[in-house]
């Protein structure tokens, strides 16, 4: 790897040391000054297409956008004034006059979204700019994704996510301009695209456009709460939030600070973990009675298996025993499965599914 | 062989390799986010090798896609060894201090020239030449591997075979380089590290070594037997010759995952007394004469212990159904009734418990794993994990270079079966379907089983795609309909064992097994495909489940 040269710039009066390659709002985040942004995603190329991250740097007539400038040694740079606030209130006006007014299904729901908390932020609201409003709810009904286009403000995260990172190229940018829009080949739905249900489309959406389709109509936001937790699938081990409403999980969101996952999951760790409260699910021990698992408490499951174990242990020995433990499990039921094995049966025939 | 089964590297390093050699990992659909990983390596200009008889999504992305003939690894590992050694492509100085065996490999890979290789694999010997040279020349070369190497009679030669590779260009301890197989499972790193393996006590202490048993029993005030137990392969053999009399199954469906189902449902019948604790009733289940009922995934605290070996929290977000417990706590109130007094409360304890006695987790506390995962080995309560083994040393005195011969897969094709039937996953549904089949929409993605097979084959058969066929092994037989498609060779189907109620596809497979670690052949077993008579087919669509039960019992 190429080492990385330093330069010094001077951001808001303060000098700053950075490296060649890094831009300007890279540069600025690291040293904990705050730029707003709409379209950026640090995972893909920066596309400038919201121009909210726009800053002023000494010598340049107009501003730059921070996201796509790369650092030049000496640059003086200022990230906040009264024209550029004003100049992000007036993108946000825009931005939003397009769009329908009204309550917003993902504050409501999921949490507030990355546009309505900056709208919120510099005070913008729609109806200063009068005109159509563009985009429309598709009526694709996957299950996963729900796309209402009315919301987008064609910021393109979605697609550089799509195309970038988990490079399936399912959406892309259609239409020519005030008939841009987000599609699926042929505008087809995204069952009949080459989307991998990833969900990271609807994670990174700053807006209402994208959302967890299995998520809505659960929970309002301010009932949820997140637990911080690993993906129970492959070995990968991404991290994810489980959100949990009224003692339900509702759906998940991956956990930026995942060493493996960074920020990705896959269609199992984004949209199955419903199996969690599935009416099938277990619910009290069964002991077989004339050939049929019938309901039983746990001290009448418990005593049978003392029972039978016992007495094939005095008969046979502890080696008539095999214990199989499960990769699914926890290292520390698998720790305490093992244990009992060798500590309370004695013996070594203890296995676990990584085999088969 | 280097001495540990884990990830020598991290997943996330991938991205930072410049040359990756991927063999027998469908990772885009059995790793979907490793899978990125790849991807994004390649966007930045790494060469990806992509080694699979099946012409895999991830061949797309590749620089060369080598169509290897199933069961041929170890004569391509062996001719890229010879081209490395005989054009001097090996790092001479990292060979002479770090590993052994490099005269007798020499000598022995010999005869493993690229043009004998290319005899056996199928691989045109170009390919194997220019892959040996470009992994040779790489600074940071990563191989990957998953379950297609190790799934063979011949799994751990395989891995031997491949590890030569690694060792003779000095790929171990480099950032972004080293030997990665990619575990399948959520905690099959932390199910070892925690000792459920018949021969290793926790951390990986071998049974039969004096001081570790002794410190255990210390622990756990018992005296404990020296002897290994018995694998699950050779406790299935026991079960049917009555030696084995009871099992207990904490958490898997081994009738539908296990090789040879035919073969472990007379096992499980044959027991005197089966006890399964799981959170839903699966077919296993069904077998019990006492079930269980778990918590599960979202209802307990614990730790899973990913491919790279990082040891993560998982955490309860809500409560288990009805008076299901988590799974360490029923093993545990159970412990009590036999005696055996010592009481839990927190599965932080239990951790404790096992850090406290186990070197390589000894430094890692739950306190610590709060935010991020650590990776073993973390021996001590100030050290920050090992993102890369073996940077100077290996577990083994050396990295010693094995001379391995390829021997082929256990049961080859012949007049009466004459297809190999090769087994994995697909991305959206998991193992047998007991957590993807009961999660809404997936079944969209996936809705059923099919057998994915070439052109010519389904010409040769007069098979229409869709078709349903009876596909049938020298064990059992069922039912599926077919895909034609490129991505199977001529001569190889493909089928998954997601929907063991419609389609058991594991009672064709073989549990003809690797010697050493008794690991199934899953990826290779010979099969025949016909066709089902028009009022057969008819019936059976009617009644899928019930026909393929029978086909079960048969299969007896």
């Amino acid at each position: 790897m190429l080492k990385e040269e330093t330069l010094k710039v001077v951001i808001n009066g303060q000098e700053v040391e950075s490296s060649f390659g890094k831009t300007i709002l890279e540069c600025a985040r690291d040293s904990g000054v705050d730029i707003p942004t709409l379209c950026f995603d640090s995972r893909v190329k920066a596309t400038a297409a919201c121009r909210l991250c726009s800053v002023n740097v000494k010598g340049r007539r107009l501003p730059v956008a921070a996201c796509a400038q790369k650092m030049e040694p000496g640059m003086e740079i200022t990230t906040d004034s009264s024209d550029l606030e004003s100049m992000r209130k007036t993108i946000l006006d825009l931005v939003v006059s397009e769009n329908p007014t009204g309550e917003c299904v993902r504050c409501e729901e999921i949490g507030p979204c990355e546009l309505h908390t900056l709208t919120k932020r510099y005070g913008s609201k729609p109806g200063r700019f009068h005109g159509a409003l563009s985009g429309e709810k598709s009526k694709d009904t996957n299950p996963f994704i729900f796309r209402d286009y009315s919301q987008c403000i064609l910021c393109y995260r979605c697609t550089s996510v799509c195309g970038e990172v988990e490079q399936a190229h399912a959406i892309v940018p259609a239409g020519r301009g005030f008939g841009s829009r987000i599609a699926a080949a042929f505008d087809s739905g995204l069952l009949d695209s080459s989307c991998t249900f990833c969900g990271q489309c609807i994670q990174t959406c700053p807006t209402g456009a994208l959302m967890d389709r299995k998520m809505l109509g659960q929970a309002k936001a301010s009932e949820v709460t997140k637990v911080k937790t690993v993906c129970p699938y492959c070995g990968t081990g991404c991290g994810l939030n489980l959100h949990v409403a009224n003692n339900k999980v509702i759906g998940t969101t991956p956990d930026w600070d995942s060493p493996s996952g960074e920020g990705s999951l896959c269609v199992k760790g984004q949209f199955a973990t419903d199996f969690i409260s599935h009416k099938d699910r277990l619910k009290t021990p069964l002991i077989r009675r004339n050939g049929v698992l019938t309901e039983a408490t746990w001290d009448e499951a418990y005593d049978l298996i003392v029972e039978k174990f016992t007495q094939i242990k005095e008969e046979s020995g502890p080696n008539a025993f095999t214990f199989w433990t499960s990769a699914r499990a926890t290292t520390e039921s698998n720790y305490i499965m093992q244990k009992f094995a060798r500590a309370v049966i004695g013996t070594n025939n203890v296995d676990n599914c990584s085999r088969t | 062989m280097v001495g540990r089964g884990a990830m020598s590297n991290s997943i996330a390093e991938l991205k930072e390799a410049e040359f990756i050699f991927a063999t027998g990992t469908n990772t885009t659909e059995s790793h979907p986010v490793i899978a990125l990983k790849v991807k994004k390596a390649v966007s930045n200009g790494a060469k990806l090798i992509v080694i699979d008889p099946r012409r895999i999504e991830l061949a797309d992305f590749a620089h060369r896609y080598m169509q290897i003939k199933i069961g041929t690894d170890i004569a391509l590992y062996n001719a890229m060894s010879n081209v490395i050694i005989n054009e001097e492509l090996y790092d001479k100085e990292y060979v002479a201090e770090r590993t052994g065996g490099f005269e007798e490999l020499k000598h022995f890979i010999r005869e493993y020239t690229p043009q004998y290789a290319e005899q056996i694999t199928g691989i045109p010997s170009e390919d194997i030449i220019a892959t040996a040279r470009e992994y040779a020349a790489a600074d940071r070369a990563s191989i990957i591997y998953t379950v297609g190497i190790t799934e063979h009679s011949c799994g751990v030669h395989n891995v031997q075979s491949l590890t030569n590779l690694a060792l003779l260009t000095g790929n171990f301890g480099v950032p972004g380089g080293g030997v990665n197989p990619l575990r399948g499972q959520n905690n099959v790193q932390g199910a070892g590290d925690a000792g459920c393996l018949p021969n290793n006590l926790p951390g990986y202490q071998r049974v039969g070594d004096d001081a570790a048993r002794a410190n255990w029993e210390k622990e756990w005030g018992v005296t404990l037997d020296p002897n290994p137990g018995v694998t699950k392969v050779t406790a299935i053999d026991d079960m049917i010759l009555g030696r084995m009399r009871a099992l207990y199954i904490m958490g898997e469906n081994s009738l539908a995952s296990d090789a040879n189902a035919g073969k472990t449902r007379k096992a499980l019948e044959a027991l005197e007394f089966l006890v399964v604790q799981d959170i839903f009733l699966t077919q296993t289940a069904e077998l019990a004469d006492v079930v269980l009922p778990a918590a599960g995934f979202g209802e307990v605290d614990g730790t899973f212990a990913n491919s790279e070996r990082r040891v993560q929290r998982v955490r309860k977000a809500v409560n288990p159904p009805g008076v299901a417990k988590p799974d360490w706590q029923i093993i545990s109130e159970l412990g009590e009734r036999f005696g055996y007094k010592k009481k839990f409360n927190h599965p932080a304890e239990i951790w404790d418990e096992l850090a406290r006695n186990t070197p390589i987790l000894a430094g890692i506390s739950y306190d610590r794993l709060d935010f991020q995962g650590i990776q073993w080995p973390c021996p001590t309560s100030d050290h920050p994990g090992t993102q890369i083994l073996h940077t100077d040393n290996f577990e083994t005195e050396k990295g010693y270079l094995m001379p391995i011969p390829h021997v082929g897969i256990a049961e080859p094709t012949d007049e009466e079966y004459p297809l190999i039937l090769t087994t994995g996953r697909r991305r959206a549904t998991y193992h047998t379907g007991t957590q993807t089949g009961r999660s809404a929409g997936i079944e969209l993605l996936v809705p059923h089983e099919w057998v994915e097979i070439n052109p010519e084959d389904a010409d040769e058969l007069k098979l229409d795609d869709g078709e349903v066929v009876s596909v049938s092994s020298r064990r059992g037989r069922v039912q599926a309909p077919i895909m034609i498609t490129e991505k199977s060779p001529p001569g190889v189907i493909f089928m998954s064992f997601h929907f063991p109620n419609e389609t058991p596809t594991n009672v064709l497979t073989t549990d003809l097994h690797d010697p050493i670690t008794e690991t199934p052949e899953f990826k290779a077993c010979a099969v025949k495909i016909e066709k089902i008579a028009q009022h057969h087919k008819k019936q059976s669509d009617k009644n899928g489940t019930q026909n393929t039960n029978q086909s079960l019992k048969m299969a007896d």
